[in-house]
C-alpha cells in the first residue's frame, strides 16, 4: 500500500527582497486509499505545499522530508515523480499551444505506463471517461487548456487523474470556479477513482462546499504554513460554522 | 509593440512582436520593379524594405561587391519522364515572366546570373512523383534563376533542396497553366555560414491551383521573397511555411498576394519556433486586393513559438482591400511562449523535458507538415526538429 510521508516541510520562495519562508514545518501522512481534506485561508501555503511536491522549480526545500513508499520524492525530477505514481490536479492549469489533448494525453499516459497504450481500448477508455466528465469530444482536438473554461479546465485535470490512475493525488482547488452542476459532475469523476481504493487524495480546497460530495476521512485546517488542528470528517463542519477566524489570529501570514 | 495602423480586419496580435506605424506595399519599395540593378539605389538599413535586415551579414550581395566565383552552387535535376529540363542563356523569353524584382538583391541576381534553368511540364501531362532540385552550396558566390513551368491542367510536385555553404542571390518563376496544378516544396537546409537570397514569383493562370512550402532551417542569413500574382480568374494559392530559428540566425520571409484578378483564392499559413540568443525570424505578409478583384477570399496567419530567451520576431500582416466586393479577407498574427509553466505541467504528468519540448515544437508544425504530403521530405523535417531542439538543450 502506497503512502507519502510529509516530514517537517519548510518551503521558501525568492521574493523581491530577498527570501520568504511559505511552508514552516508541514507534516502529513497520506496513504492509498484515504482522502484527507486540507482546508484554509487565502495565502496560507496550501498550493506551495502542493507545488513543493510536485517539484515545481520556483519553490527551495529547506528542512524536512517528502517520501513516497520509503523513496525520496524530492531527489526526484518533475516527471520522475509522475511516474512514480504522484498526481497534481492545478488550481489554474496551464495553456499549452500547439499540443493537443489527445496528443498530450497519450504521450502522458505512455510515460507513466511505460509503454504505449493500445490504440483501439485507449480510443475507447479516453471517449468514456471524457463522457463520464461530460467533456465535449471535440476537446480532443483543442490545444491543452487552450481557451478552456475554468470549469473546463477542471474537468481536464481530473480526467488526466482518471487516465493516469496516480497512486497519490493532490487537488488543489478543484472546486473553484465551478458552478453547482459541474461540482457535481467533477466530484462524481473523483469519487469514481476514489472508489477504486487505489488511490490516496489530498483534497486542497478553500470552502466545505466539496465535501459535500466528496467524503473525507481526516480533515485538516493549514493556517500560517503548517497543519493547525487534524481531525475527522466533523471538523469541517466547525469550520463551516466558525470559519478560519480562530487559526489566523495571532499566528496571521502577512 | 502596437498593431499596424492600416490593418482593417480582425487581427491579434501577442507576445513579442513590433510592428511599424506605417507599413504598407508601398512603403516597402524603394524603387519601382526592376531586372535591372542600376535602377536601385544600395539600401543603407533604414528602408522600410531593409530594416530588419542586417545588411553586413548579406556579404556583399546587397551592393554589388560579391562576384561570383564559378564555384557557388552544383545544381542537380532529377525529373520523371515527360518533363523537359533546360539550361538556357539570359536571352531566353521565358525568362522573367511571372514578375520583375522587388529589391536591389533580387535584381542583383537577374543581372549577374549567366545561365538559367527551365523545367517544363507539358500540358496535361500528370506526374506521380516529384521533380527534385538539388541546390548544393560549394562555398562560393552564386547568382541564379530558375523557371518551372507547367502547362495547361499539367500536375506536378517540385522538391527544390538547398543544402551546404554558399553565398546565393537566386530567383524562381512558377509559372501555371489554365487549371495546372503545382505543389512547390523549398527546403532551405543551408550549414550555418550560407546566405540565401531570393524572390519566388508564382504567376496563376484560370482556375490553376499553386500550392507552396517554403521550409526554412539553416544558414546564417535567409531571406525569401515568395510572391503570387494571378494570370485568370478561379485561381487558388497556398502558401506554407515553416521556420526554426536558431541562435544567431536571421530568418525573413516577405511574402505578397497580389490579387489582381477578380474570383481568386489565397491561403497563407507561415509558422516559426525560435530558440537561442539572437535568433531572428522577420515574417512580412501583404495581401493586396486590388480594385478589380472582387470576390477575393483570402486568410494570412503568422503564428510564432519562442522556446527560450534572448530570440526575437517581427511579425508583420498587412491587407490592403480596394474593393468592398469581396468574399472574405482576414488576417492573424500571434507569438507564444513556450515558459517553464508549461514544461512543469507537461513533465507533472510523466512526460521528460526533451520530449515535453519535441511535443509541443512538433505538435505546433504538425499541420503543416502533414500536408506537404513528400514522404521523405515529411521524415526529414521531423528528424530535423528533433535535432534542433537536441541541440538547444
Ligand atoms: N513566487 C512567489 N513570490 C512571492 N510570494 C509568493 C510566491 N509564491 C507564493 N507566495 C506567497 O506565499 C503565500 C502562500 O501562497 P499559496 O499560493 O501557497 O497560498 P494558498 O493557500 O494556496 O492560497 P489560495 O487559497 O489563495 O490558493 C502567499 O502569501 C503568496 O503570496
Ligand atoms: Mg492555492
Amino acid at each position: 500500500m502506497a503512502t507519502l510521508e510529509i516530514r517537517d516541510l519548510h518551503v521558501t520562495v525568492e521574493v523581491e527582497n530577498g527570501t520568504k519562508e511559505i511552508l514552516k514545518g508541514v507534516d502529513l501522512t497520506v496513504k492509498q486509499g484515504e482522502t484527507h481534506a486540507i482546508m484554509g485561508p487565502n495565502g496560507s501555503g496550501k498550493s506551495t505545499l502542493a507545488y513543493s511536491i510536485a517539484g515545481h522549480p520556483k519553490y527551495t526545500i529547506t528542512q524536512g522530508t517528502v517520501t513516497l513508499d520509503g523513496e525520496d520524492v524530492l531527489e526526484m525530477e518533475v516527471d520522475e515523480r509522475a511516474r512514480a505514481g504522484m498526481f497534481l490536479a492545478m488550481q489554474y492549469p496551464v495553456e499549452v499551444p500547439g499540443v493537443s489533448v489527445s496528443n498530450f494525453l497519450r504521450t502522458s499516459a505512455t510515460a507513466i505506463r511505460g509503454e504505449a497504450p493500445k490504440l483501439r481500448t485507449w480510443v475507447k477508455e479516453v471517449k468514456e471517461s471524457m463522457a463520464a466528465l461530460q467533456m465535449d469530444p471535440a476537446f480532443a482536438e483543442r490545444n491543452v487548456n487552450e481557451g478552456f473554461s475554468g470549469g473546463e479546465k477542471k474537468r481536464h485535470e481530473i480526467l488526466q487523474m482518471e487516465l493516469l490512475k496516480p497512486k497519490i493525488a493532490i487537488l488543489d482547488e478543484t472546486d473553484s470556479g465551478l458552478d453547482v452542476d459541474a461540482l457535481r459532475v467533477v466530484s462524481e469523476g473523483v469519487n469514481r477513482i476514489r472508489e477504486t481504493g487505489e488511490v490516496g487524495t489530498l483534497l486542497i480546497t478553500h470552502y466545505t462546499r466539496i465535501l459535500r460530495y466528496i467524503k473525507p476521512d481526516f480533515v485538516h485546517v493549514f493556517a500560517n504554513g503548517r497543519i493547525a488542528e487534524s481531525g475527522g470528517a466533523e471538523l469541517a463542519d466547525k469550520l463551516e460554522n466558525e470559519g478560519y477566524e480562530a487559526y489566523v489570529k495571532g499566528g496571521a501570514s502577512a | 509593440m502596437a498593431e499596424a495602423q492600416n490593418i482593417p480586419v480582425g487581427s491579434t496580435t501577442a507576445g513579442q512582436i513590433a510592428v511599424a506605424a506605417e507599413s504598407t506595399v508601398a512603403t516597402r519599395m524603394s524603387a519601382p520593379p526592376s531586372f535591372d540593378v542600376a535602377d536601385f539605389p544600395v539600401p543603407h538599413g533604414r528602408e522600410e524594405e531593409w530594416r530588419f535586415t542586417p545588411l553586413e551579414r548579406l556579404r556583399g550581395l546587397h551592393d554589388g561587391t560579391a562576384v561570383a566565383t564559378g564555384d557557388g552552387v552544383k545544381i542537380d535535376i532529377d525529373a520523371p519522364e515527360g518533363v523537359v529540363v533546360e539550361t538556357v542563356g539570359r536571352d531566353d523569353a521565358r525568362l522573367g515572366k511571372a514578375g520583375a524584382p522587388v529589391d536591389r538583391v533580387a535584381a542583383q541576381a537577374y543581372s549577374a546570373f549567366e545561365k538559367a534553368g527551365v523545367v517544363t511540364v507539358p500540358k496535361e501531362t500528370v506526374l506521380t512523383e516529384p521533380i527534385r532540385i538539388a541546390v548544393h552550396g560549394e562555398g562560393g558566390v552564386a547568382y541564379g534563376h530558375q523557371v518551372i513551368e507547367l502547362g495547361a491542367f499539367a500536375e506536378a510536385v517540385v522538391v527544390i533542396d538547398h543544402t551546404g555553404d554558399a553565398v546565393l542571390a537566386a530567383n524562381v518563376d512558377y509559372i501555371l497553366g489554365d487549371g495546372a496544378k503545382l505543389t512547390v516544396v523549398s527546403v532551405q537546409d543551408w550549414d550555418d555560414k550560407a546566405v540565401h537570397v531570393g524572390q519566388h514569383n508564382a504567376l496563376i493562370g484560370r482556375d490553376a491551383t499553386f500550392k507552396s512550402f517554403v521550409v526554412t532551417f539553416g544558414g546564417d542569413l535567409v531571406r525569401l521573397h515568395p510572391r503570387v500574382a494571378y494570370a485568370g480568374t478561379g485561381g487558388e494559392a497556398e502558401l506554407f511555411g515553416l521556420y526554426f530559428t536558431d541562435a544567431g540566425q536571421h530568418q525573413e520571409h516577405r511574402l505578397l498576394v497580389d490579387h489582381n484578378v477578380p474570383h481568386c483564392k489565397s491561403n497563407v499559413v507561415y509558422k516559426g519556433a525560435l530558440q537561442g540568443e539572437q535568433a531572428h525570424a522577420v515574417w512580412i505578409g501583404d495581401v493586396l486586393i486590388e480594385a478589380r478583384a472582387e470576390g477575393t477570399d483570402t486568410y494570412e496567419m503568422n503564428r510564432n513559438l519562442v522556446l527560450t530567451d534572448g530570440a526575437r520576431v517581427d511579425s508583420v500582416p498587412n491587407l490592403e482591400i480596394e474593393t468592398g466586393e469581396i468574399v472574405g479577407a482576414g488576417h492573424a498574427s500571434a507569438t507564444g511562449r513556450f515558459d517553464d509553466e508549461q514544461l512543469f505541467y507537461l513533465m507533472a504528468r510523466g512526460i521528460p523535458a526533451d520530449e515535453a519540448r519535441r511535443l509541443v515544437v512538433r505538435g505546433f508544425f504538425a499541420e503543416l507538415v502533414q500536408q506537404i504530403e513528400v514522404d521523405d521530405i515529411e521524415q526529414r523535417l521531423l528528424v530535423k526538429i528533433d535535432e534542433e531542439l537536441e541541440a538547444s538543450v
